[in-house]
């Protein structure tokens, strides 16, 4: 343990001065702030400054959490109050009477069912495509060398600065000419609509062919003295080694699914073909006696939408914060 | 933002340095003289690299990519293309395909400087949509940079609860985004909690006037972008030497300038990619709008939509004006790429690398 203490390097803490040993021909250089006071002082001021930095930054901290954490608050004490009570003068910070009923009120008004089981199998089938494509394609710009590689990299990368909404409108035309889209679609075709179009994606490409890059090549070399084919090399060696990643994209894509509106909006005839996004908002939670909109139900639902993405975040959040994060990483 | 990830020096690759070496005649002293340089030159990396044993393979990188470069082709490249070019036709039927010519006038039209041909004139993108989107890019994009800023330095220097309050901070990303709009909506209500506590009778959600509207929604959009750039922010914070601030503290510098000459610099980086993706979403907002307001507007005098935005726009007028939306979006395209091209240019200085 001695030895340890003696071993700290002199850059972690402050160095002393004992004035009492001082010398007046030795070399010192105080600041001015702190001529004129005892090593203790000093070393006590600073303690006490410490504190109050840490006080503050944990004010600070706590209070900004607060705001972040009150909307979910707020979306499930009013999922669980009587209309009157919410629309209140005095607002309540918990419901006087908790009101279970309005999950089940809106579980007859808003066809969550439906629209999950659409959420879900656009997601799975949408996240399948884009692994696979996306397996292949990082694959091929991370280990193969062949003409033109890199220039189409460089216009695969440029493409991801070019906003969606360019691409919107002719996709919906495309859509549309497939045959897609139209007041007779049957639901296979609102499916299609909604996946094929996401079946790749430019950023998970990038990623992925980032972390293929780091796969020693020592074992590329090992695979093919033992014979084995680029394509076996992938799927058996490659592929386990980038699980993590996969396992990101496949989560970021399912959110992705999940908040997707715009697009289901677009291409779909029927609101039973919609996803979990447009029927929450297209949902009527108007109470018919009072014609007003209930925000009790109205609350319910978006727990009902908002609690799937929690327990997915519950569940796997570390590869959901990697696989957000490493979009910031550089190289 | 992708910097070269080919590593240029193969030292980086391999442990020792082989010598390359180049034979040279010296004819002054009718010698054979060999040049011996110490870095191996790019050509020598590339012969030993890995990849030169793919070489052989040249036409199967092209059926790895296959899949992806038909989808990239159908649903990216074509579609920039042809929207590019719907933006010039005249009357533009989306069903059919057909159109009256070519013409500048959709840009003239959205712009409202020109008539239709039944005499309407377009007023909304003018006096909704681009304001609209320029507040909201003005005032969302520094406040949540800075805000997230702040946080995850604070957040960085905390020793208690630090992993619980770094996971309440990203809470806001794993939402959905019209769900929290509505409750957001529930908040501002004119009976709701804010009204409530600061004892004010504000129309802030429906029939609001354009700029009251504003500042939920610009508390809703800075709400729900911050738990990415404080991801962003953390990720780079963690990777600057520790050396820095303990040269710092045995300077006694105050807290302020620690922050604003050592980290700012060494994140800038971090803060160059956030701001360039902040604005660039900034520019596209549309689900807060519709999840807020639940339409392009507060319906408040006139029932105009006047909380629409450039994006919002484009997708209204999608089936019954392609042409204008065709414009809309073009118009968009051209901004951001102004303005990342405007940011990269200003920040070849600033940013430390």
């Amino acid at each position: 343990m001695k030895n340890e203490s003696t071993q700290t390097p002199i850059l972690e803490k402050k160095r002393y001065v004992d004035f009492k040993n001082v010398k007046v021909n030795d070399n010192i250089v105080l600041s001015l702030e702190e001529a004129g006071k005892t090593v203790d002082a000093i070393k006590r001021a600073e303690k006490v400054n410490h504190v109050i930095v840490t006080i503050l930054t944990y004010i600070f901290i706590l209070a900004l959490a607060l705001i972040v954490v009150f909307p979910f608050y707020w979306m499930i004490i009013t999922s669980l109050k009587q209309n009157d009570e919410i629309h209140s003068l005095t607002q309540t910070f918990f419901p006087n009477i908790v009101m279970w009923s309005n999950y089940v009120h809106v579980l007859q008004v808003f066809d969550f069912t439906t629209y999950m089981f659409n959420t879900i199998v656009v997601a799975i089938f949408s996240t399948i495509g884009t692994l696979l494509t996306t397996v292949l394609a990082a694959f091929a710009f991370a280990r193969l060398r062949f003409k033109g590689r890199d220039s189409v990299f460089a216009v695969f990368l440029m493409t991801m600065m070019i906003p969606g909404e360019m691409m919107v409108i002719s996709n919906y035309i495309t859509v549309a000419s497939f045959g897609w889209v139209g007041s007779n679609q049957t639901l296979i075709q609102a499916y299609l609509a909604m996946i094929v179009p996401f079946w790749t994606s430019v950023f998970y490409i990038y990623l992925l062919r980032q972390n293929f890059k780091q796969i020693p090549n020592e074992l590329y070399l090992a695979a093919k003295v033992d014979g084995k084919s680029d394509w076996s090399f992938l799927w058996k060696v490659m592929v386990p080694l980038a699980a993590p990643t996969l396992i990101s994209i496949t989560i970021l894509k399912f959110m992705g699914t999940w908040n997707s509106y715009v697009w289901p909006n677009l291409v779909t005839s029927k609101a039973d073909y919609r996803l979990i996004s447009n029927g929450l908002r297209s949902s009527s939670f108007v109470d018919v006696d009072a014609g007003v909109t209930e925000y009790g139900y109205q609350m319910a639902a978006t727990v009902l939408v908002t609690v799937p993405l929690f327990l997915l975040f519950v569940f796997f959040r570390k590869y959901i914060m990697k696989g957000v994060g490493r979009a910031g990483i550089k190289g | 933002m992708v910097a070269q990830t080919e590593p240029k020096n193969p030292n980086e690759l391999y442990d020792e340095v082989r010598p390359v070496y180049e034979e040279g005649y010296d004819s002054s002293t009718n010698t054979v003289v060999r040049l011996v340089s110490k870095r191996a030159s790019d050509k020598a990396y590339r012969t030993r690299g890995i990849e030169d044993l793919g070489a052989r393979n040249n036409w199967k990188g092209w059926l790895y990519l296959a899949p992806v470069l038909i989808l990239v082709a159908v649903f990216l490249i074509y579609p920039l293309i042809n929207t590019i070019f719907i933006a010039f036709t005249e009357n533009y039927q989306y069903a059919s395909g057909k159109f009256d010519g070519l013409t500048f006038k959709n840009f003239t039209y959205i712009l409202g400087l020109t008539t239709k041909d039944n005499g309407a004139r377009e007023t909304y993108f003018v006096k909704y949509a681009i304001p609209n989107t320029f507040l909201i890019v003005i005032v969302t994009v520094p406040v949540a940079t800075l805000l997230a800023l702040l946080i995850s330095v604070a957040l960085n220097s905390i020793k208690w609860f630090q992993k619980v309050l770094q996971t309440i901070f990203f809470l806001p990303y794993v939402t959905n985004a019209i769900a929290v709009g509505m409750v957001f909506s529930v908040i501002f209500d004119q009976t709701g909690v804010i009204n409530y506590l600061f004892h004010t009778d504000i129309t802030w959600i429906y029939g609001a006037n354009q700029y009251t509207a504003m500042i939920p929604l610009c508390l809703y959009i800075v709400w729900s972008s911050i738990p990415f750039k404080i991801l962003i922010f953390l990720s780079g914070l963690q990777g600057i030497d520790k050396q820095y601030y303990q040269a710092a503290q045995i300077d006694s510098a105050p807290k302020w300038k620690v922050l604003w000459k050592i980290t700012v610099p060494l994140l800038s980086p971090q803060i160059l990619y956030i701001l360039i993706t902040s604005f660039i979403g900034a520019w596209k907002e549309y689900t807060a709008v519709v999840g807020l307001f639940n339409g392009p507007g507060t319906y408040g005098k006139g029932g105009d939509p006047n909380m629409e935005t450039i994006v919002y726009y484009i997708y209204e007028n999608l089936n019954q004006n392609t042409s204008a939306a065709a414009a809309a979006a073009v118009f968009l395209f051209i901004i951001i790429l102004a303005f990342t091209g405007l940011q990269f240019l200003a920040s070849k200085k600033r940013v430390h690398y």
